[in-house]
């Protein structure tokens, strides 16, 4: 299958300007962070200093538990969160435009343009009312100007890219009629309508069974790799970052931990969190009946960054020091890493000591 | 052998096709779902029987009943100690001024359809549209709109009828503006919730990521998910508009013109004989109590059928 999915570009995607930027990065994150603030209680920071950049045609992800903040964090790179009871600090520059605080009508012509997202469950993200066809051709008509007939053909062909048998039937079909693969096909479909330049995918697979989560992996890659699209995936398994990403940003508790480009941290795992998540992937090679290694406790066990290490109640490694200061995320070994004590042997025996 | 679930990915290939999952059974669409449903429930049967010879007889009027519905040609057959009851001419007798019951009620039917649809459908459109603009706008439209339509819930909504229909004159479009008006609240405040609700759907959230217009959001997503509860409470509005052009017509501020038969001015007319004429009032008193049940028994049976609580 070829990457150009989209025949003919649209006029307002300065396709140059990427080559002319060299290798300045397409999204930089500086200093990100959200606040939830409720009245009667304290503040929770949800992503907290969290920076990143990714280049354009990069594969990027953002892995970590539920409640990490990787969701919320690309929800504030859209400008989608709600507007009251939140704060947001800190720098999204997109090509050179500052998406924080940019206004809505703005934001609203990035959005699903030059900037695409695609959501985790696609048995809720569909209008149920309304065609799968119609749902594809509005957004054509919204960015690209294409009049009906036109938005027609091109829905027909992007059901084609997406791998969707007799496609000019099942424009006519609603949310219902389909499964929950072919549902995530239409919504990636309709997510690079426009070809944007990021692409967003917020936990793509979760919903899925597992032989469909394999398929839809497979069809992100194949669309997105060797195109300019960026892509920023955003999930809480390592396997799904091992396949597809070039770049790895590990968050706990609102801020990053490790960063670090993907053969490195799967090589070497230095902090104690990633270590965890490696560790507590189920393996193949492993003999029957041997338990999972999960990580002891739950995301709700931290201390505030402000005091010590958030993860340090669930590390194998805490010592006195991180529950007394705040380690800051350092260059070394080839990544970033914010730990006093990193790991030093295999994850995988560190993790199952504590099975 | 392992146990990871893995071990079942298909080997390298072409992307096949996702074959129907349990999960395409159970996203059945909501208006297929509620239509079996309705079909099995005996109340939705009843409540539909009535509404259709309701609706059968207003519209067909002129051709079911027996006489012109302003003819008074038996006047000398009635006087103040005698009303002639049923007999083989007038199956169900004549009234005071000698027009045939059965046609005057014929005819009623066909003024309560008019009014009671025309009345709601005007209620409908403005509480929907006031509805609309709260629930999708929200913020300071939204409390602006609310805090009005509070102020018209707080009149008791026969007292506004009533208000509204002496206000502007005896007719009948007086009469459906008054009813309808009394509807607004009503509507606004469902459709305004529903949409609220809707409005934190995540094709809502998928629909803002795609950079799609507000008012295409709001007009062309969250507002035909929202109108399932509003239809319900139309057909149940229905009922309570009949009931209420009986009531403004009984006292006196319906259809001005005598010759336009209408039930509540027949129970009226039929009160004062009440004594040696009882089925004067009790005709017409029956046709409003089986019409009014009928639409209740449908919109029960409608809300029942599109409550996802009641779906198995």
């Amino acid at each position: 299958m070829t990457v150009e999915y989209v025949p003919g570009q649209p006029q307002s995607q300065p396709q140059t300007t990427i080559a002319g930027h060299g290798d300045r990065p397409l999204l930089t994150v500086t200093d990100l962070s959200v606040t939830f603030t409720r009245r009667g209680r304290a503040p929770v920071h949800a992503v907290d200093d969290v920076s990143f950049q990714i280049r354009a045609g990069e594969h990027v992800g953002l892995v970590g538990e539920s409640g990490s903040g990787k969701s919320v964090t690309s929800l504030a790179i859209m400008g989608l969160l709600p507007r009251g009871g939140v704060e947001v600090a800190g720098s999204v520059d997109f090509d050179g435009q500052e998406l924080i605080g940019l206004d809505t009508a703005t934001m609203r012509n990035l959005r699903g343009q030059e900037l695409a997202m695609v959501f985790q469950d696609p048995m809720t993200s569909l209008n149920p009312v309304i065609t799968v066809g119609r749902q594809i051709t509005e957004v054509l008509k919204r960015h690209r100007d294409l009049d009906k007939a036109d938005a027609r053909t091109e829905a027909v062909d992007l059901l084609t890219k997406v791998g969707i048998p007799d496609p000019a039937r099942r424009v006519g079909d609603y949310p219902h009629q389909l499964s929950g693969g072919m549902r995530q096909r239409v919504l990636i479909a309709i997510a690079l309508a426009c070809q944007p330049r990021l692409l967003i995918a917020d936990e793509p697979t979760t919903a899925l069974d597992v032989t469909i989560q394999a398929q839809i992996l497979e069809l992100l890659r194949e669309l997105v790799s060797g195109s300019q699209t960026a892509l920023l995936m955003i999930t809480h398994d390592l396997g799904v970052v091992a396949g597809l990403c070039d770049r790895v940003h590990v968050m706990y508790s609102g801020r990053i931990v490790e960063s670090a480009e993907r053969r490195q941290l799967f090589a070497r795992p230095r902090h104690p969190y990633t270590g965890g998540l490696m560790a507590s992937i189920p393996r193949l090679d492993q003999p029957r009946g041997v338990p999972l290694t999960p990580i002891p406790g739950s995301p709700t066990d931290t201390l505030p960054w402000s005091q010590g290490c958030a993860f340090a109640p669930r590390c194998p490694n805490s010592e006195v020091d991180c529950r007394m200061h705040t380690p800051a995320l350092e260059p070394a070994d080839n990544r970033a890493l914010r730990c006093f004590h990193p790991l030093t042997t295999d994850p995988r025996s560190v993790g199952a000591t504590h099975a | 052998m392992t146990i990871a679930p893995t071990a079942t990915l298909p080997p390298e290939g072409p992307l096949s096709p996702d074959g129907p999952t349990a999960e395409s059974m159970a996203g059945e669409s909501l208006w297929k779902g509620a239509w079996q449903r309705l079909r099995r429930n005996p109340m939705a049967l009843i409540g539909g029987g009535i509404m259709a010879v309701f609706v059968f007889v207003a519209l067909f009027a002129p051709l079911l009943a027996p006489y012109e519905p302003a003819s008074t040609e038996w006047t000398e057959l009635s006087t103040p100690f005698f009303v002639q009851g049923s007999n083989s001419e007038h199956l169900l007798g004549i009234d005071r001024w000698g027009s045939d019951m059965l046609t005057q009620l014929i005819f009623g039917a066909r003024q309560s359809l008019i009014i009671g649809v025309v009345s709601t459908l005007i209620g409908l459109f403005a509480g929907a549209l006031l509805g609309t603009l709260a629930g999708g706008l929200g913020g300071k439209v939204d409390t602006v709109i609310m805090r009005f339509v509070d102020i018209l819930l707080s009149i008791p909504s026969l007292l506004l009828a009533i208000s509204i229909a002496a206000a502007m004159g005896k007719s009948s479009f007086a009469l459906m503006v008054a009813i309808g008006a009394a509807q607004i609240p009503i509507f606004a405040r469902l459709l305004r919730s529903t949409m609220l609700s809707q409005s934190r759907s995540d094709y809502v959230l998928a629909a803002n990521a795609l950079g799609l217009r507000r008012r295409n959001i709001i007009l062309g997503h969250i507002l035909p998910n929202s109108l399932g509860p509003t239809i319900v409470q139309a057909t149940l509005n229905l009922a309570t508009a009949i009931i209420e052009v009986a009531a403004l017509s009984f006292l006196g501020l319906g259809e001005d013109d005598p010759a336009v038969a209408e039930w509540g001015r027949m129970i009226v007319s039929g009160q004062d004989r009440f004594q040696i004429a009882p089925w004067l009032a009790f005709y017409p008193g029956i046709c409003i109590a089986i019409t009014a049940l009928g639409f209740t028994l449908l919109g029960e049976a409608l809300r029942e059928a599109l409550d996802p609580k009641q779906r198995r």
